[in-house]
């Protein structure tokens, strides 16, 4: 969930009127934000750097705000203030309009070549003209596209913004793709030009820019933009000219968006324009640009799409469990920045969807903003009428009944995770991992997540040894599920249940866990016996000492083992106890 | 151990309390008894475990006491004495004096005292012969004073001396202060400790008095398992969703498809859940097979199910295949994973709660009113619901509950209509709506047992 931080009396000031705490919490709250901190930049710095970094830092109140991960309409000032504003009926949306040239002029030009094709394909590009911008409004700019790069943008891969004084450069653009050596350049902010290949090498240690240098480092061409001189205007997704950029006193301003998902690129062209065309001296105007595709195709951006859906009061009012007529929803939508009216057939509601709400793509999106202006919290709670029998799932209904049982007969349940190390249910258990049938994760952030376990006994004896100081005997049990590779799953694997217990003392008390998997049978209604009930014959198995282990079968199929584990299994999990075991399939027992 | 002792003489002893106000020390009665201090101490420790008859506390004295030798000196006189005392007017030769037990020592001191001289020229060898008609023995008066119990009397210099001569020793001697108890009595009745068999069967209960139990002392552990406290919150849960009428879903398939996990949920293709920093993805098997053909648009790499899924969708599909729709209330509790590095906010693995009814016509007011009823029987009742962003539901709430320790509103659980994007392509009918929330466990383990 993206946070914007905005200054507070600025915000109170674009909303007309001062809030406490609470009441502008409370406004969030019910507008679907949270005010999730309030803080300044001398805070944030105490606590991140320390008190001596901090000083002389402004401790204008700040606040943080999180939004919606799909509301890139409201991720600066501007968006929230006119969102809130709206919502408050202060102010009708505004409708965003594209234009041509005033004097009547050529509209500006970006040319894509086809070498693009293979590492940015797509472009757009709009103009705003006559921006008066303040150090606020400023600031506010290159937030705003550094919050939809992080975004929709989704960290420059899908969509890189680049915005340029378009008084420094003339079009007609052209973006182009080129091999690295070719390119050269001065970058934004640095005293000198560099080639493509020395700037990749220079953003190796720059903490902000590094994120982004793998989207292009390896592809034979660079995406590279040029105006008519030859003037590099930016090489996206990475870095702008220095000639271009953008100052306080920057009136008309080129913006581009390259990008390899076209519908994202224009979402974001949108964002960027409808939030600052407020600025322009014709507010809420841009200025559109052609975009010339290398099959000769021309279209001009930005698209500021409105479109209209139609849908019956009666569908919002079942949706929402609530009874309004449908001249009250066409004000409730309005107030969501989706102009609403009655159509006059029946109750029909037209609902013109801004090019700012990216987000409504369905009916039931629109429903929700309606039941988001009526009040969530007003909406009457009725309990559903729905008539239904409960089921208990019978593995869990037995799961459930064993666990009981077996702590009172003086067995602990631990919890342990389903997913560990190789080593943990292999070499540490003096076994194979190519014989454990053990699904592996590919991308583990640590070795402690490798594979999903095989058997509950690791997690047990990593229990016993993180609980060693706890007087003896110590015993532990759990019942619950391993994963184990099996082609007849669609998804290759299975999930079996197990019941796990281990008893550790001075002496291996192999009898005791015998005596509990006697309880066991006898809870489960199994009888010693060799055919039809159950019994315990010696086996071998790598895990336990030779000669004191024994595979348990019930009804003549083998469920596990038990056993006095072996002495290398003990040290190996930094035990130093005579320790015996239990591990079981419970499925057969369902 | 101390000696034990017989009735009589804790009797004795407790007479002897009696007669003095404000208590006794154990020394003085071993002496008016006239017994070994120890057998006093025994005494003492043999009447305080019969309860509140006496209040003893221990106190430790030092005082002066013979050795051995000084008590021989006490009785027989210095060794300077004793060999004065040997010579007769006569005069004795040295070399039967110096047979005598004490005359080496004795002779010496005598000498220094000027109490005897030898005459080493004497005829038949060195005689020693008296000087004075008479001496004082101070050395055995000093012995003599310590020993009755008058040491007091004696200068610390002298004391010293006669320790240095080996003749007295300081020693430390713990004896007690006795005085009466809140239940004192000059009778002895044993008071038993614990209720026999053999007791009740021949009926002297009756008759017998009991010691007292401390209450102040905590009990002994009792010898039994415990569950664990997740696992008793899970099924407290588990009870709740059971008393709504909602059935269990069997969610015992931790690796999942990311198909199921996030196609079927409308997971956006590029939703950062699906990078491969949260989600935990498989390499072996590495593919999943068999979708239904019909239903499956995008194939995918299996992996392990993330936190941001719902367990609903394979349920929801199952539903749909139904020949006429049936409502339905489902749940489920069990582990879900995302790729985390563990600390102390973060796990890698944890327990999700979903509740999900499908029915026609549910509506937002539903979905709250079930929500209400759900966190009523967890004991919270007060309620209010956030507009959020769930890509599989729409509209998406998250539930906040007052808390009224921290005097807040905090976030319990998120919630939402699932989206027709995913139901409909499942085969459900138009017109059927499916509610859904969901809230980790792990959250509530604080709170409630």
């Amino acid at each position: 969930m993206p946070t914007v931080s905005v200054k507070r009396d600025l915000l109170f000031e674009a909303l007309g009127q001062k809030y406490t705490d609470e009441e502008f919490d409370e406004l969030c709250f019910e507008f679907g934000l949270e005010l999730d901190e309030i803080t300044s930049e001398k805070e944030i710095l105490i606590r991140e750097q320390g008190d001596e970094k901090a000083e002389g830092a402004s401790d204008v109140v700040l606040y943080k705000i999180d939004v919606p991960a799909n509301r890139y309409d409201l991720l600066c000032l501007e968006g929230l203030v006119r969102g809130l504003q709206v919502f408050k009926e202060k102010l009708e949306a505004p409708r965003y309009k594209r234009v041509s040239p005033a004097d009547g002029g050529e509209p500006q030009r970006l040319v894509i070549t086809e070498e693009t094709a293979s590492v940015r394909p797509h472009a757009v590009a709009a103009v705003l003209r006559n921006i008066t911008f303040t150090q606020e409004r400023y600031e506010s700019f290159i937030e705003l596209q550094e919050k939809l790069h992080q975004n929709i943008c989704r960290k420059r891969t899908l969509v890189a913004i680049g915005t340029h004084d378009l008084d420094t450069i003339s079009g007609p653009f052209t973006y182009t793709a080129k091999p690295p050596g070719e390119i050269r350049f001065k970058p934004l902010n640095q005293s000198k030009e560099y080639t493509a290949t020395e700037l990749m090498s220079l953003y190796k240690t720059d903490s902000h820019l590094r994120h982004y240098l793998h989207i292009i480092e390896n592809e034979p061409l660079y995406p590279i933009i040029y105006d008519s001189n030859g003037i590099v205007l930016s090489m996206p997704p990475i870095i702008n000219g220095d000639h271009s950029k953008i100052s306080l006193n920057t009136k008309n301003i080129f913006i581009e968006c390259t990008a390899t998902d076209l519908t994202k690129a224009k979402t974001t062209l949108d964002m960027v324009v409808t939030m600052f065309s407020e600025y322009c001296e014709e507010p809420f105007t841009v200025e559109g640009a052609e975009v010339v595709y290398p099959d000769g195709r021309l279209c001009v951006y930005p698209e500021l799409a409105y479109r209209t859906e139609t849908l019956s009061g009666d569908f919002i009012n079942k949706r929402v469990g609530i009874n309004e007529s449908a001249e009250s929803i066409a004000q409730l939508l309005t107030r969501m920045c989706l102009r609403s009216e009655v159509s006059g057939e029946g109750d029909l509601i037209q609902v013109e969807i801004p090019p700012t709400r990216a987000d409504v793509i369905h009916a039931c999106d629109i429903m929700e903003d309606a039941a988001i202006a009526y009040g969530f919290n007003n909406i009457v709670r009725s309990t559903p009428r729905t008539y239904t029998i409960a089921n208990q799932l019978p593995l869990n209904k037995l799961t459930e009944l064993l666990r009981q049982d077996l702590a009172a007969a003086g067995f602990t349940e631990a919890l342990t995770f389903a997913l560990c190390s190789e080593e943990d249910i292999a070499d540490k258990l003096r076994k194979n991992i190519a014989e454990t049938r053990a699904v592996h994760i590919s991308n583990p952030k640590t070795t402690e997540f490798q594979v999903a376990r095989t058997c509950l006994l690791p997690g047990l004896l990593k229990t016993l040894a993180a609980n060693r100081k706890m007087p003896l005997p110590l015993k532990l049990f759990e019942i619950s599920d391993v994963v184990l590779k099996d082609e007849t799953k669609d998804v290759g694997a299975r999930n079996n249940r197990r019941l796990c217990a281990v008893y550790y003392n001075k002496s291996p008390g192999f009898e005791v866990i015998h005596g509990l998997l006697d309880r066991v049978m006898q809870l489960l209604d199994v009888k010693p016996g060799r055919n039809q009930g159950y019994h315990i014959q010696a086996a071998e198995d790598s895990t336990f000492f030779p000669g004191r282990c024994a595979e348990i079968f019930s009804c003549g199929k083998s469920i596990g083992h038990l056993g006095v584990l072996h002495p290398d299994v003990i040290s190996r999990f930094e035990l130093t106890m005579p320790c015996s075991a239990i591990d079981i399939d419970i499925e057969p027992f369902l | 151990m101390h000696p034990m002792a017989d009735n009589g003489l804790l009797e004795s002893v407790l007479r002897l309390v009696e007669k003095v106000d404000g208590g006794t020390d154990s020394q003085d009665v071993a002496a008016d008894l006239g017994v070994d201090h120890q057998v006093i101490v025994g005494a003492v420790k043999s009447l305080q475990a019969l309860g509140e008859v006496i209040s003893a506390e221990q106190k430790s004295s030092r005082h002066w006491e013979l050795t051995g030798e000084g008590r021989e000196i006490a009785e027989q006189g210095s060794h300077e004495a004793r060999v004065f005392n040997a010579i007769p007017d006569e005069g004795l030769p040295q070399n039967q004096l110096m047979k005598m037990p004490s005359g080496k020592v004795g002779f010496s001191k005598a000498m220094s005292n000027k109490w005897i001289r030898l005459d080493k020229a004497h005829e038949g060898g060195p005689r020693v012969f008296k000087t004075v008609e008479a001496i004082e023995d101070t050395v055995r008066d000093k012995l003599q004073l310590v020993q009755k119990g008058q040491s007091a009397k004696l200068e610390d210099k002298e004391k010293n001396e006669l320790k240095k001569r080996k003749l007295l020793s300081e020693v430390t001697v713990k004896s007690y202060w006795i005085t009466k108890g809140s239940s004192f009595s000059t009778t002895i009745t044993k008071q038993e400790t614990e209720l026999t068999p053999e007791m009740i069967a021949s009926g002297s209960w009756k008759e017998k008095k009991f010691k007292p139990y401390n209450f102040e002392a905590m009990g002994v552990a009792p010898d039994c398992g415990h569950l664990h406290p997740l696992m008793k919150v899970r099924t407290q849960f588990r009870q709740i969703f059971l008393e709504m009428g909602f059935t269990e879903m069997p969610t015992n398939n931790f690796i999942e498809s990311s198909f199921w996990n996030f196609d079927s949920l409308f997971q956006p293709q590029q939703h950062p859940a699906r990078d491969q920093h949260d989600t935990f993805f498989i390499s072996d098997p590495a593919l999943a097979h068999e979708f239904p053909q019909d239903y499956l648009e995008r194939v995918k790499k299996v992996h392990s199910e993330g936190g941001y899924g719902s367990q609903g969708a394979r349920m929801l599909y199952k539903l749909a295949q139904q020949e006429k729709f049936t409502p339905v209330k489902y749940f489920s509790i069990d582990r879900v994973f995302r790729n985390e590095t563990l600390d102390a906010t973060h796990l890698a693995e944890f327990h999700q709660i979903e509740g999900v009814v499908a029915d026609y016509g549910l509506t937002l007011g539903n979905l709250m009113g079930i929500l209400h009823q759900f966190f009523t029987k967890l004991g919270i009742t007060k309620l209010r619901f956030k507009p959020a962003y769930n890509p599989y539901t729409e509209p998406s709430m998250e539930v906040f509950s007052y808390h009224e320790g921290l005097k807040k509103w905090v976030e319990v659980g998120n919630s939402g209509v699932f989206r027709p994007e995913m139901l409909l392509p499942m085969g459900l009918p138009e017109g059927v709506s499916v509610i859904a929330w969901g809230l980790s466990l792990e959250r509530y383990v604080d709170t409630h047992i």
